[in-house]
């Protein structure tokens, strides 16, 4: 697997060139622009591209709008934004754009190295990892009503699965058994109106489109 | 020489009306006064003529003393200032490009007619006693110089043998003008500054219009400076420290990831080091949401109040509606007063829900914080309320809290959007 990184603060690329490769990853590029990052991405092809959304010359959201490019010109490269600070309406600006591959993630995550090893490789698998915080935004927005009707431990399985889990991720960190949270979703499911689908990162898609559909 | 104070106050009150440094500007003001009075009586001599010879004609004199008046107000404000040390403070000038219009709302001001009146009216009454007083000097130094230019006068004009018998008395009468023209012409100076302060400067209320607006605006400086300031710290610990303690975190992470045989000890220390990094970025991330979150900067109230009440311990619901940002300032203090609100709900309320709503309508940015808590918040106890209030009244915003014993709390707040 191959990656290029867009970041430019030099001691945090350093960091999260390291945890790449230590995730097995081959790192092609290390850039700091947005731009650069394009050129980056229209030579190497990769299949991960790690962004920082706040770069040279605005420093605004440079890496939000790279990786929206990335997604409609080269769509068999996965993105992972990082952040200083989550705003949900990024990740929507991105979710738009492409059904997976797909990531979304304050920068200190990338501390918890093993995690955020999990988070590469399920982006660039095709899969997604919102921010729990981008989740916890979104639910902020979605209106209380429909998820009202949720328990606490079913909106607890809705921020997981909305984050990227998958069902023995969700089990892990709840500490239940995996039928148990097939059960919650099933549940959660039928109480918010939606199909059944059958890819992990569907099930993010369909969580955040019932969100999105909340607001408006 | 030790002279005693009292002789050397009568010697100094004696000659200081001819030291030559207090005879220019006298002598400066009452030439000018004359010549600019005079021009105004001109104009009422022609005025008058005119209107009882061809009355159409009195219209050219009163278009130049009305159209006169602001160059004449300027050359009054400098010969006050140059000649009585007497500063005129400008009137506010009317706004906008200089065409009829313009000359018609400065006309209608009541500035403008006071300083046509100090022109045309009181310069009469000035205009004269400055002629008197220039004559005084005039008239006092040919008295006392009369033996000087009555000597190569023919000896047959009639009035040169009186100058002859007489001049000596003339030469005492001299002297007497000479020392009264000074001080006659200090009190026209010390009675004419208040007229012209009164008629051609701003009135008492205009004065205190003016100052109401220069505070206003000083304010709004000071507030977008102080504003400023925070975004810069803010900025600096994103870009500085923080970066290094996140990639600190990484490492340290990386080396808890990857060091797997270590020693137990080395193991625990390296898993402290670790979180204390983490808690770190925590508080740090914390301290700078306080000062000014980027997000509220790059992406404006609406995404930055939803970072909040997605961090609320309880469900918030969250409605932004603004067509248009307001003012940064306004923009960070509306932050405050919902991230402030929030954190009091959260220690105080005992809620179960909160709801905040932020709308514009015109002028107006309305925040409104409810929550379904146990209510009794008393607005003059606890430090954060009168923070919010006294935020609040930084930006002349008005500050309402309703909160019975037993809920609901409701925190009302209106800020003007422009500063």
């Amino acid at each position: 697997m191959r990656a290029v990184i867009a970041e430019d603060s030099v001691l945090l690329r350093i960091g999260v060139v390291k945890v790449l490769q230590t995730a097995g990853f081959d790192v092609v590029a290390e850039v700091d622009d947005g731009e650069s990052l394009l050129k980056a991405v229209e030579e190497h092809r990769p299949d991960l591209a790690v962004v920082d959304v706040r770069m040279p010359p605005g420093f605004t959201d440079e890496g939000v709008r790279a990786a929206l490019t990335i997604s409609r010109q080269w769509p068999d490269t996965s993105v992972l934004l990082l952040s200083q600070y989550v705003e949900e309406r990024y990740a929507a600006d991105l979710l738009a754009t492409r059904t997976g591959g797909v990531g979304y993630l304050l920068k200190q995550r990338v501390a918890d190295v093993e995690e955020f090893i999990e988070a590469l490789h399920r982006v660039a698998a095709g899969g997604t990892a919102l921010d729990p915080q981008v989740v916890a935004q979104l639910l902020v927005r979605g209106g209380p009503d429909p998820l009202h009707r949720l328990t606490p431990r079913e909106r607890d399985v809705l921020a997981l699965m909305a984050e990227g889990r998958s069902n023995a991720g969700i089990a892990a960190e709840l500490v239940v058994s995996e039928s148990a949270v097939a059960k919650h979703i099933n549940n959660l499911f039928a109480k918010l109106d939606l199909p059944q689908a059958d890819a992990d990162h569907r099930r993010v898609l369909a969580v955040l489109r019932y969100l999105e559909q909340g607001q408006s | 020489m030790n002279i005693p104070s009292s002789v050397r106050r009568l010697t100094g009150a004696v000659a200081a009306p001819f030291r030559p440094q207090r005879l220019r500007p006298q002598a400066g003001f009452l030439a000018t006064g004359v010549l600019l009075h005079g021009a105004a009586l001109l104009l009422w001599v022609w005025f008058l003529l005119a209107l009882f010879s061809v009355p159409a004609a009195a219209l050219v004199p009163l278009v130049l003393a009305l159209g006169s008046v602001v160059p004449r107000t300027w050359l009054q404000r400098h010969r006050f200032r140059a000649y009585a040390r007497a500063d005129i403070p400008p009137v506010t000038a009317v706004a906008g490009r200089y065409d009829l219009v313009r000359a018609w709302r400065r006309m209608r001001s009541g500035a403008y007619w006071r300083q046509f009146a100090y022109h045309q009216l009181a310069g009469l009454l000035l205009g004269v006693a400055e002629a008197v007083a220039l004559l005084l000097w005039v008239g006092g130094a040919a008295a006392l110089l009369n033996y000087v230019w009555s000597w190569p006068l023919p000896l047959h004009w009639s009035v040169t043998w009186w100058l002859w018998e007489w001049g000596w008395l003339l030469m005492f009468g001299g002297l007497g003008l000479l020392f009264a023209a000074p001080r006659l012409a200090d009190s026209l100076i010390r009675a004419e500054v208040p007229v012209a302060l009164r008629l051609l400067g701003p009135s008492r209320a205009e004065e205190l219009e003016q100052r109401v607006d220069d505070l206003t605006e000083r304010r709004a400086e000071t507030l977008a400076a102080a504003d400023a300031e925070r975004r810069r710290i803010e900025r600096d610990l994103h870009d500085g420290a923080q970066q290094r303690l996140v990639s600190l975190a990484v490492n340290l992470g990386l080396a808890r990831a990857t060091l797997t045989d270590l020693p137990p000890d080395a193991r625990r220390v390296i898993d402290e080091a670790h979180s204390e990094a983490k808690a770190a970025i925590e508080e740090l991330n914390q301290l700078v949401r306080g000062l000014h979150p980027a997000v509220l900067e790059d992406r404006g109230l609406d995404a930055a109040l939803s970072g909040i009440a997605a961090r609320a311990p309880f469900p918030v619901q969250l409605r932004v509606d603004l067509a248009e940002r307001p003012a940064p300032a306004v923009e960070a203090v509306a932050y405050f007063v919902v991230s402030e609100a929030l954190a009091n709900v959260t220690k105080h309320a005992h809620a179960e829900r909160a709801e905040v709503s932020v709308v514009r309508r015109g002028g107006i940015l309305r925040v409104t914080v409810t929550d379904d808590g146990v209510g009794g918040a008393d607005p003059h106890a606890g430090s954060g309320l009168r923070g919010l209030r006294r935020r609040v009244a930084s930006v002349d915003g008005t500050f309402g809290i309703d909160s019975p014993a037993g809920g609901p709390t409701v925190i009302t707040v209106e800020l003007p959007c422009v500063l």
